[in-house]
């Protein structure tokens, strides 16, 4: 774990399946998450993922990659492009600073319209867990 | 200053959004589950005996779900519906910041209070104008602090409004087809005709097609003709149209052709040869077409 480290990229199809799954999994009952008629009315082309599952999902890019011994201590993200059905979004990460067995990675989400979400994520990793280097 | 609403708004900085809301269910496996289902995410960390919570599902233990929200403040209610009030109904999520203190546990119960931290100017953004707001949410188990959440929404009034279909596309008009459309306009049809050679063209050209002779007339179309051939357009769609319509190019009984629509008939029971007979028709306040009505005797 060093400054400068990639984390290899995670790619995800955006579904309908997923956005409606995540929408209700987080109990976010917005119409915009699930109604593509309602989305449509409110000027979106269709159906969007909702912030909480861009959340879930950050997450989880960071402790697939650090493995399950490691804690998330914080997670900042800002949206950006809507993530739409059909849409793929890849998460690439960047470890920005290493204090001790603590990391800051700067992580990003590009689908075909731009960047969907761009954060920050503090992750700690107990010392005798850290992997030698990338997966 | 011209944003009124937005210094009404700025009133709210600073005031509780909710006072110790209550998570509808204490942290649960089964919840847990469903999440990690939906993200795809298989960490053991999140699984069996000693199982905690996904901390990014800090927010999901707040949320009102479909029953709605329990302990929300009257300043919230207030300010969304000064919003409301001012045409700016829809919301979105911009930004979410959370720091997690100690890791949820399954009979967790989880209490929270929400403050409104900042209130914008008004901004116009890609969705529409409107104000972002930004909430504080401490969340606790018990005395204790487990986590912040710091989220920020736009709401605002959407760019385009709801349910207004674009308008039909304009004819390109100019020197040369002039004419055309100054007969339309006079609900005539207009067919050019050559000086030199009496050849008669449509569309209008600047010379004749038969003897290239640059100088011409017209001659108004008696409005008789018939289905020279036909297609029906089902897909792209086009923001003005609403498929699935048919594309006729029409015979006028003088023997030139004009590509219109048919009227009178659902698109799949145009035919060629089919008698059609000329009339104008509107399609708002500036825009006159030609169309083509099948006529009586063989209407379907």
């Amino acid at each position: 774990m060093r400054a400068g480290e990639e984390l290899p990229p995670l790619e995800i199809p955006i579904t309908r399946t997923l956005i409606v799954a995540g929408a209700i999994a987080s109990r976010d009952y917005q119409d915009v998450h699930h109604d593509a008629e309602l989305a449509r009315q409110k000027g979106s082309p269709d159906i969007f993922m909702n912030i909480l599952t861009t959340n879930g999902l950050v997450g989880r890019y960071i402790t697939d990659h650090f493995g399950p011994a490691a804690v998330l201590r914080k997670v900042a993200i800002r949206l950006g492009a809507p993530n739409h059905p059909g849409d793929t979004m890849v998460l690439t990460g960047t470890i920005e600073e290493v204090d001790g067995d603590t990391a800051t990675v700067r992580v990003v989400g590009a689908n075909g319209l731009g960047s969907h979400v761009t954060g920050t994520v503090t992750v700690t990793v107990p010392s005798d867990t850290v992997l030698s280097g990338g997966a | 200053m011209d944003d009124e609403l937005g210094a009404r708004l700025k009133v709210y900085e600073g005031r509780a959004a909710t006072l110790t809301g209550t998570g509808r269910d204490p942290v649960n496996l089964p919840m847990i589950r469903h999440w990690c289902e939906a993200m795809g995410d298989t960490n053991p960390a999140y699984t069996g005996p000693g199982a905690i919570a996904p901390p990014t599902m800090l927010q999901a233990w707040t949320m009102g779900g479909l029953a709605g929200h329990e302990g929300r403040a009257a300043a919230h209610d207030e300010m969304f519906a000064l919003l409301d009030a001012a045409g700016c109904t829809s919301i979105v999520a911009t930004d979410c910041e959370q720091e997690y203190l100690r890791p949820l546990r399954p009979g967790d119960e989880v209490t929270f209070d929400t403050v409104i931290e900042s209130v914008s100017a008004r901004k116009t953004t890609k969705l529409g104008t409107g104000y972002f707001i930004t909430t504080r949410t401490d969340v606790r188990v018990g005395p204790e602090l487990v986590g912040t959440h710091r989220f920020r929404v736009l709401k605002y009034a959407p760019a385009r409004p709801a349910q207004q279909p674009p308008p039909r596309p304009r004819p390109v008009v100019n020197r040369d087809n002039a004419g055309f459309w100054e007969g339309v306009a006079r609900h005539r049809l207009l067919i050019q005709r050559c000086t030199a050679c009496a050849a008669l063209r449509l569309p209008w050209l600047p010379g004749c097609n038969a003897c290239g002779g640059p100088d011409w007339d017209t001659v108004e179309a008696s409005g008789e003709g018939t289905v020279y051939s036909y297609v029906v357009m089902h897909h792209p769609p086009f923001p003005a149209f609403d498929p699935p319509y048919a594309v006729a190019l029409i015979e006028l009984a003088e023997g030139v052709r004009i590509i219109s629509n048919v009227v009178g008939v659902p698109y799949d029971k145009v035919r060629i040869d089919m008698p059609v007979r000329l009339e104008f028709r509107s399609y708002d306040d500036e825009l006159v077409l030609p169309v083509f009505r099948v006529r009586e005797e063989v209407a379907v």
